[in-house]
């Protein structure tokens, strides 16, 4: 271990059952990013669903907001090591924007405007456990945390709960994302702690 | 140029807090001695890491604010509100403290960058005057007559870190001088009104259009400087920055 | 924050896989052809891991990440590296 700095406490740490292993509380809503901030105007943006066939179902900002929506609270869990809970949310269940698309495809690569890219499980999209989402605290999703639309699969790490993102390849085989392919864990669930690879 | 600490892996090395000097009310000197050090150059700083009892461990870079002396470095600490770490570098180390550290770290953003270095205009906004400090005390100790010229923009002359030493220089060295930038509050007796630095004071400032550029401080200081400087059409490649990031300083 | 950072923050990272300061270098972006030093690079540090973006397209040359016993290096978006001898 390394060398002990005297006196020295470091953010506040709580050991709060609600919090998966290793995690600590925060109250603010801290800003990460592996590039700049993306700029995509509502007019601009399109989300694609691409199946392992090939094809392709597309949203326009317009088309997407039709479809039926749901508010939701729910806790956040970044891999660096902050937990923020009870964030209110709202956006379209992944259930209701693949509902009518068919496909045999297990996996999924998430794409973002930017080139994010992060991949899970069609499963783990699905039963009520992810969403587009666009608004945050009863605002339009700020850009620096995903905005216009970002995915919100909250029982994974928060890396695979893409900002600015623009589609969904569904896909047979499963290829790692951005984080993935570079020593992050392929599923990410906190409670298991799976940050890394061969955790 | 002293081919001075850029080969080698680095190790983390164990220093010891041997002074601290207050240099304002929120910014504080920490001088420490590091067995094994290697020697350093201007403008590079260290990784700090820091381990609280449980095993939590964090890290943060500095600035080295002095010349390269033997095994004895200084770091000026500005003591963010709501920060992790600068509070604690700030209020509670206390001398005989030990600390690891990495370093030195980064070997563009050092003066001199060649050996045959040009007038050279230093731009410092707030705790960036760190580093650019490194590079003046370097030059007053090799006894460089290349010319420098120091912009520092502080928010009020209170908040000002090695002000005397400054004034000791331009008193001195006809080839060191030294303007302020107050964006918040000036100096009674000033002719110039608080306000950020602007076009006037860039293009006074300057040597040529080729000289030698070094900008440091917070992420909209240094975009500020590097925009005025394309009005100005200074030459981009002789343009050296370091960003401290959006609160003006690791926290 | 999504607000960048210069090379140099990459430095330190990179000074546990590399025995020279590369930060010196000068890099060539494999998708623009752009050479700049490596200490020009806009750095993102916040994300699960470090990230180093070309300062002409934004691509990204270099990809850090570590965990507690290993060190993952991506550097593919780098066509070529010149670095200075001392």
């Amino acid at each position: 271990m390394p060398l002990v700095t005297p006196g020295f406490k470091g953010r506040g740490r709580s050991s709060d059952p609600k919090l998966p292993p290793g995690q600590y509380l925060v109250t603010d809503f801290p800003v990460l990013s592996a590039g700049p901030t993306q700029r995509v105007d509502t007019p601009d943006w399109e989300f694609q669903v691409k199946t392992e066939t090939g094809k392709v179902t597309s949203w326009t900002w317009e088309s997407f907001r039709a479809l039926p929506a749901e508010r939701f609270t729910t806790d956040l869990h970044c891999v660096t090591k902050w937990s923020k809970l009870g964030t209110h949310w709202e956006g379209v269940s992944l259930d209701n924007l693949l509902a009518g698309i068919e496909t045999a495809a297990e996996f999924v690569l998430v794409r973002s405007y930017g080139g994010y890219t992060t991949n899970l499980p069609l499963a783990d999209l699905l039963g009520g456990k992810a969403w587009i989402a666009y608004r945050y605290d009863d605002k339009d999703l700020p850009r620096e945390h995903g905005g216009p639309a970002r995915l919100l699969v909250p029982h994974l790490y928060l890396w695979k709960s893409a900002k600015w993102v623009r589609g969904l390849d569904l896909r047979t085989d499963d290829q790692p994302g951005f984080w993935e392919s570079l020593g992050y864990h392929n599923y990410g669930d906190p409670w298991q702690e799976q940050r890394y690879w061969g955790d | 140029m002293a081919g001075t600490a850029v080969l080698g892996g680095l190790r983390w090395l164990v220093a010891t807090v041997t002074e601290l000097r207050d240099e304002t009310t929120t910014a504080r000197t920490i001088v420490l001695d590091v067995p094994g050090w290697p020697g350093h150059q201007a403008g590079q700083h260290v990784d700090l890491r820091l381990t609280a009892e449980d095993g939590y461990s964090t890290e943060r870079s500095y600035s080295i604010a002095s010349a390269s002396h033997g095994e004895h470095i200084e770091l000026t600490v500005q003591v963010v509100p709501d920060g992790e770490v600068s509070p604690y570098l700030g209020r509670v180390l206390a001398v005989g403290y030990q600390i690891e550290l990495r370093g030195p770290v980064g070997g563009w953003f050092v003066w001199p960058a060649t050996s045959s270095p040009n007038p050279t205009v230093l731009y410092a906004g707030g705790s960036g005057i760190v580093p650019l400090m490194a590079m003046v005390r370097a030059r007053a100790l090799l006894g460089s007559a290349v010319p420098f010229r120091l912009v520092y923009s502080a928010r009020r002359p209170e908040d000002v870190i090695y002000g005397d030493e400054l004034a000791g220089y331009a008193a001195t060295d006809p080839g060191f001088t030294v303007s302020y930038v107050y964006t918040r509050e000036g100096p009674a007796d000033s002719s110039r009104r608080p306000g950020r630095i602007d076009e006037p004071t860039v293009s006074h400032a300057e040597f040529g259009r080729d000289s030698d550029v070094f900008v440091c401080g917070p992420n909209p200081f240094v975009e500020t400087v590097t925009r005025l400087l394309g009005k100005a059409k200074h030459d981009p490649r002789r343009i050296r920055t370091e960003r401290f990031g959006s609160q003006g300083g690791t926290s | 924050m999504t607000t960048s950072l210069d090379g140099s923050a990459l430095a330190g990272p990179l000074s546990e896989v590399f025995a020279v300061d590369i930060t010196r270098g000068i890099g060539r972006c494999a998708n623009c052809g752009d050479s700049n030093p490596i200490g020009r690079v806009d750095v993102y540090l916040d994300a699960p891991g470090s990230v180093g973006r070309c300062p002409s397209c934004e691509h990204v040359l270099i990809r850090l990440t570590r965990s507690p016993d290993r060190l993952w290096l991506d550097m593919q978006g780098l066509i070529s590296l010149e670095l200075p001898i001392p």
